[in-house]
């Protein structure tokens, strides 16, 4: 579904993507996960067609992806921001929120539309006319993730997408962010330096160093420890230590 | 040095009416580590910058004691506040991004609040600024010292933030959040740095956080708060073993590298939870 | 009765987009309530401009009416704050003058404050040679003295209202394109944005369905702040006789025309300066509460 070849962003005079290379297959989930400035946001960012500065291939269902993206890109591939409170305009009202990509796309049957987005991700109809404002970081990202859904779209890119919710919202979000993955047949790619939080939802993980992809290997892989590259060997340590010491010690 | 606070309680004014944020919160702290953990609105910010009094000014606050070294901090006034905030009791915030004055340079921050605390001549305190950049750690402290904030990454500010602190040689440290907005390997660092630092220097460390596995980690001792209240109050080596349900809950929630977990589960949340 | 309504705009649960701007609305005007200043500059202000409308119903007499066996009348049951110097009555004439003064006010904050924010947001958000060619216009009309401008371009034309209306507002854009601008600047890199770019939207609906609501309430601030300013303006170049041409009963040109009168018929000129005064203020008070209620940058 998903095709990177060779792909490198420059901002300036750095290098903040040197060549990376990795592939997702339709309905997969894929996780890349990596310290700050290590470029796996930025990677998500030239992938969603937010940076039109970078070199290589991306394709998408088979099609290769030039820096202008095509409205029908728009429709199909979607992305989920980190911060729920920037996320959303704060002027307007989640309705308008939600109706904004069935407009651009000329989608009709609005309201029906709507009203099932806030069912799915179990917002209550309450919520509709709320403003940002009146809502909490919980709700805000599902209204963000619903956003995301309105027009049908194939693959989520996910930024960070509970780094920013407490421990027990975050919960919430990933069983939903499952669960549709599951009931609409989505791809997925998933950034975050939470290696757990990784592996729970990704299936393939990709783990990025200072703009270079130092090691692609699957979440089972990455758990049982056959790690192959030392800083995945280190994250993934540090991430087991801090969960717990006693487990650590026995992994 | 004791820190003890009986029934702390912090109300905010409302057009409904006050509304309390912190519901009768009871502690003791020794020279030790203790950690506060609590979701957002849990009143664990509140409860501890109520220790040195930087509350909002709507703020109402009222508790049975609240000492600090015997000193009463219900009655005391600006000048004995005053004399304790910063010299014998420091605040870390979350974000270095702002909390550091973006105008001066890291070094100059240091050394003013080395000064400001134990007098002495500026190019004394230059020299100290750099021997605290280095007692945290920082591999180049002239260059650190000469640099602005915006210049320094997450980490370094923190550690800057951190020196600047401890300038004055305080008893007790107050974390709030120091490395949410850190990675995982930097948060790490940071918290071992604060851990070293405090236990080398007799210091008193209160942590305050969202995150219940790391503080456990790094604490003595922990409190869970919730709606205002401390729900659960144990050694942090047991905390695997805690009671109450929220604490259950906020452990059983989490995703885990080492037990992968079909569907995460959920925190149901009980109202009685609020009540004493 | 009221308190169902009110209660219906607070609802946490609005049913309609409707119910929730109004709802917000209602919120806004509740707390520029808590404001007396405000409050009393917006009750000034409206009084000034419906006394105005109403001004044929309220005026005793024709403002151009002369008599000149009545010069510098002082205050009488007649005339109620007497007459200017060809024996007008000087209340209906303020009535009348208000007309002009405020008419022309609002006209010069049609024009300016659209093309202000649509040169702002265009620049802020197109960026590039597009931003710094915009900017550069921005900064020539800038760059003018209202005054000197307006004297310039009368003297081109005639004078009159209309080249006063148009040589202040040539003058007055400028700021709310960078108003615009900055706000747009600050709001262009948000995740919102990017999340209404990923949905595909063009450019142009992007700017004006997203972007320029958020710089509005910035701007109305800037206007009521302005209008006094404005005011003062218009007044200033009808005092040199640039602006309103006599017999209008326009309020700086009254004041123009009769200051010599200053220490023996002093309430000629004084009646049409507090009536400026009071314009300016009131705008002034009000516009500092709706900036504190639209525009709230402290915590």
């Amino acid at each position: 579904m998903i095709e990177v070849s060779g792909l490198r962003v420059r901002f300036g005079s750095i290098e903040a993507v040197k060549g990376i290379s990795f592939r997702v297959a339709t309905g997969a989930s894929f996780g890349l996960v990596g310290e700050s400035g290590s470029g796996k946001s930025t990677v998500l960012r030239a992938l969603a067609g937010l940076n039109r500065e970078w070199e290589g291939e991306i394709g998408i269902a088979g099609v290769p992806q030039k820096p202008m993206r095509s409205k029908d890109f728009f429709r199909r591939v979607q992305m989920v921001f980190q911060d729920p409170y920037g996320s959303l305009h704060p002027r307007q009202t989640v309705d308008r929120i939600l109706s904004e990509p069935l407009l651009v796309h000329g989608m009709g049957d609005i309201d029906a539309r709507i009203r099932r987005a806030l069912a799915e991700v179990a917002l209550a109809p309450a919520v509709r006319f709320r403003f940002p404002h009146q809502l909490s970081g919980g709700q805000r990202q599902r209204v963000a993730i619903a956003r995301a859904l309105m027009a049908g779209p194939e693959v989520l890119l996910l930024d960070e997408p509970t780094s920013a919710l407490d421990v027990s919202v975050q919960a919430e979000v990933l069983n939903l962010l499952a669960e549709l993955e599951r009931a609409h047949g989505l791809t997925y790619i998933m950034v975050s330096h939470n290696l757990a939080v990784v592996a729970h939802l990704a299936s393939e993980i990709g783990v990025m160093q200072e703009g270079e992809l130092v090691e692609l290997l699957s979440a089972d892989d990455l758990r049982a420890g056959r790690t192959r590259h030392p800083h995945t060997a280190a994250l993934r340590a540090l991430s087991l230590e801090l969960e717990d010491p006693e487990v650590a010690k026995s992994a | 040095m004791e820190v003890i606070v009986r029934n702390l309680r912090i109300a905010f004014p409302s057009p409904q009416g006050p509304v309390e944020a912190v519901r009768g919160v009871s502690f003791t702290l020794g020279e030790e580590k203790l950690g506060i953990v609590g979701e957002s609105g849990s009143g664990k910010t509140l409860t501890g910058r109520a220790l040195l009094r930087l509350l909002p000014r709507q703020a109402k606050l009222e508790a049975d004691r609240l000492e600090f070294d015997g000193i009463d901090l219900l009655e005391a006034d600006e000048r004995t506040l005053r004399r304790i905030r910063g010299k014998r009791a420091g605040l870390i915030f979350q974000d270095p991004k702002f909390s550091l004055n973006p105008v001066m340079t890291a070094g100059a921050q240091i050394a003013e609040a080395w000064r400001a605390h134990r007098g002495g001549t500026g190019r004394a305190a230059h020299g100290a600024a750099i021997d605290l950049l280095a007692q945290v750690q920082i591999r180049d402290p002239k260059r650190v010292a000469g640099a602005y904030p915006h210049e320094l990454s997450g980490g370094m500010g923190q550690r800057v933030m951190i020196a600047m602190m401890l300038a004055p040689d305080p008893e007790l440290l107050i974390a709030d959040e120091p490395t949410s907005a850190l990675d995982a390997t930097v948060q790490a660092e940071i918290l071992r740095l604060i851990e070293a630092l405090v236990s080398r220097r007799g210091m008193a460390l209160i942590l305050i956080s969202h995150d219940l596995p790391l503080v456990s980690h790094f604490c003595d001792r922990v409190l869970v708060m919730y709606g205002g209240r401390v729900v659960e109050e144990c050694n942090a080596a047991s905390l695997a073993r805690a009671k109450h349900p929220y604490t259950r809950g906020l452990l059983d929630c989490l995703p885990s590298l080492a037990r992968p977990k079909r569907q995460l589960a959920v925190l149901k949340r009980d109202p009685s939870w609020l009540d004493p | 009765m009221m308190s169902t309504l009110a209660a219906w705009l607070l609802s946490d649960a609005p049913e309609s987009r409707r119910q929730a701007s109004l709802g917000r609305f209602f919120r806004g005007w509740l707390q520029l309530r808590r404001n007396h200043l405000a409050i009393a500059g917006l009750v000034a202000a409206l009084a000034l401009i419906l006394v105005s409308l109403a001004a044929p119903l309220l005026a005793t007499h024709d403002p151009a009416a002369q008599d000149l066996t009545q010069r510098y009348a002082a205050p009488s049951a007649e005339h109620w704050l007497g007459t200017d110097e060809v024996g007008r009555d000087l209340y209906s004439r303020l009535l009348y003058g208000g007309r002009i003064t405020l008419g022309m006010v609002v006209a010069i904050m049609v024009m300016v404050a659209p093309l202000g924010l649509a040169v702002g947001t265009v620049a802020g958000y197109a960026g590039g040679f597009a931003d710094r060619t915009l900017m550069r216009l921005t900064d020539i009309f800038l760059a003018f003295p209202r005054l000197i401008l307006a004297l310039a371009f009368v003297a081109a034309l005639k004078p009159g209202i209309t080249s006063a209306i148009i040589a202040i507002a040539l003058t007055a854009w400028p700021p709310y394109a960078r108003l615009a601008r900055a706000e747009t600047l600050t709001v262009r890199n948000s995740d919102f944005i990017a999340a209404v770019r990923l949905s595909g939207a063009s450019a142009a609906r992007i700017v004006l369905r997203h972007i320029a609501p958020l710089c509005v309430s910035s701007l109305i601030v800037r206007v009521t702040l302005d209008m006094s300013g404005i005011i003062l303006t218009a007044a200033g170049l009808g005092f040199l006789g640039m602006g309103a041409q006599p017999p209008m009963p326009e309020w700086g040109t009254m004041i123009a025309t009769t200051r010599g009168e200053i220490l023996d018929a002093w309430w000629v000129p004084i009646a049409p300066g507090i009536a400026i005064f009071v314009a300016s203020l009131a705008f002034n008070l009000l516009g500092d509460g709706l900036r504190d209620v639209l525009d709230p940058k402290q915590g």
